[in-house]
């Protein structure tokens, strides 16, 4: 049973497990599920700097901020109590691709080379955290979700400009990942 | 109350949040505030999940986007039809919260927002490899860089309200 929980589990698994947080949280509350709200909360929170977009009672999401608490104890438990011993299986081809960029760490499920203090002062390092970072704040709140609100909410209840949100996710995705994202781990 | 109730009261803050947040529902009932460990509860099993299956590897993310693998539109895929089957099952047999609430949807209003914002985190969704959700993961395995993408985030947050109104729409 341990050895079963440890392994990676496969997308059959996962994929509803994720897909019942929708029913959950609207059964338990009429909460709806999207977790970049909780940027907004954040600057709404500790810098509103009179900025109308932040001038709401964020306490009144405080919910949000509890479901992503249990997000970070929820992976620190799997992390500490069911950890896969082995290395991040990766697709062969990328992993020749990303020995081209000096990248072969997959003992873990981050590459080391990119994600730690060291990269962090490389301009490689910095435009992926800072750079991408950036990217996904401001991306989420000018389309008014991520992936959870948009692609898993917002289709659940078939709402259209989620697939639109959802479609240029993809395409930003795809351009950055086969077209400007190879360039960026070359320097 | 309802919506339409909500918007007749003009209740500035309803409308305030109302403008592409995701949670606009405002729920009658008062709780005291440990009320909100069910959502913490919730939470847990979704960080469980995101680690297990692999979601917040920055791996499967460049896989995803390189067709090299199922797995990711697997997940979604399996995510949303079972979302849409919960949400389908709600309104027909209209099921109500713990609480005996309705539960109550609000249809997205379309704007370009959703086209370039979209366009803009697909960019940060490549080069991160995470979405926000799993980028709270990472921080929980202990991965505590990601600390920095977060924080980075949430200035990309301020900056988009900063700028809101100058932006098409």
């Amino acid at each position: 049973m341990l050895q079963f929980l440890q392994q990676p589990w496969p997308w059959y698994i996962a994929g509803p497990l994720i897909g019942l947080i929708v029913p959950a949280l609207l059964l338990l509350g009429n909460k709806h599920f999207g977790i970049s709200a909780n940027l907004r909360h954040a600057c709404a929170a500790c810098f509103p700097a009179g900025i109308k977009f932040f001038q709401y009672d964020w306490k009144k999401e405080v919910w949000n901020l509890f479901f992503v608490g249990g997000i970070i104890a929820g992976a620190m438990i799997a992390a500490k109590l069911i950890p896969n011993p082995a290395s991040t299986i990766v697709n062969p081809s990328l992993l020749k691709e990303l020995a081209g960029y000096g990248i072969t760490d997959h003992a873990s499920l981050l590459p080391g080379e990119l994600f730690s203090l060291k990269s962090l002062f490389t301009l490689r390092g910095a435009i992926i955290l800072i750079g991408g970072g950036f990217l996904v704040g401001f991306g989420t709140r000018y389309a008014g979700g991520c992936t959870s609100g948009h692609s898993i909410m917002g289709l659940s209840d078939l709402q259209w400009p989620s697939l639109v949100a959802t479609i240029m996710f993809m395409a930003g995705g795809f351009i950055m990942a086969n077209f400007i994202l190879p360039f960026i781990l070359h320097l | 109350m309802s919506t339409s109730q909500l918007k007749k009261f003009s209740n500035t803050d309803f409308e305030v949040r109302t403008l592409d947040t995701i949670c606009v529902n405002e729920s009658a009932p008062k709780h005291p505030w440990w009320y909100n460990f069910k959502y913490l509860a919730v939470g847990m099993i979704f960080g469980i999940v995101f680690v297990k299956a692999e979601i917040i590897s920055w791996f499967r993310i460049q896989e995803m986007f390189r067709l090299q693998s199922f797995h990711m539109y697997g997940v979604i895929g399996s995510a949303v039809l079972t979302g849409m089957i919960s949400v389908w099952l709600i309104k027909k047999f209209d099921i109500r919260t713990i609480h005996g609430e309705r539960v109550e949807f609000h249809p997205k209003k379309f704007n370009k927002g959703q086209i370039f914002g979209g366009l803009i985190f697909g960019f940060g969704w490549a080069l991160t490899g995470a979405c926000p959700g799993p980028l709270f993961a990472q921080v929980g395995v202990g991965s505590f860089i990601i600390l920095v993408i977060i924080l980075s985030a949430i200035a990309g947050t301020w900056t988009y309200g900063y700028f809101r109104d100058r932006l098409p729409h």
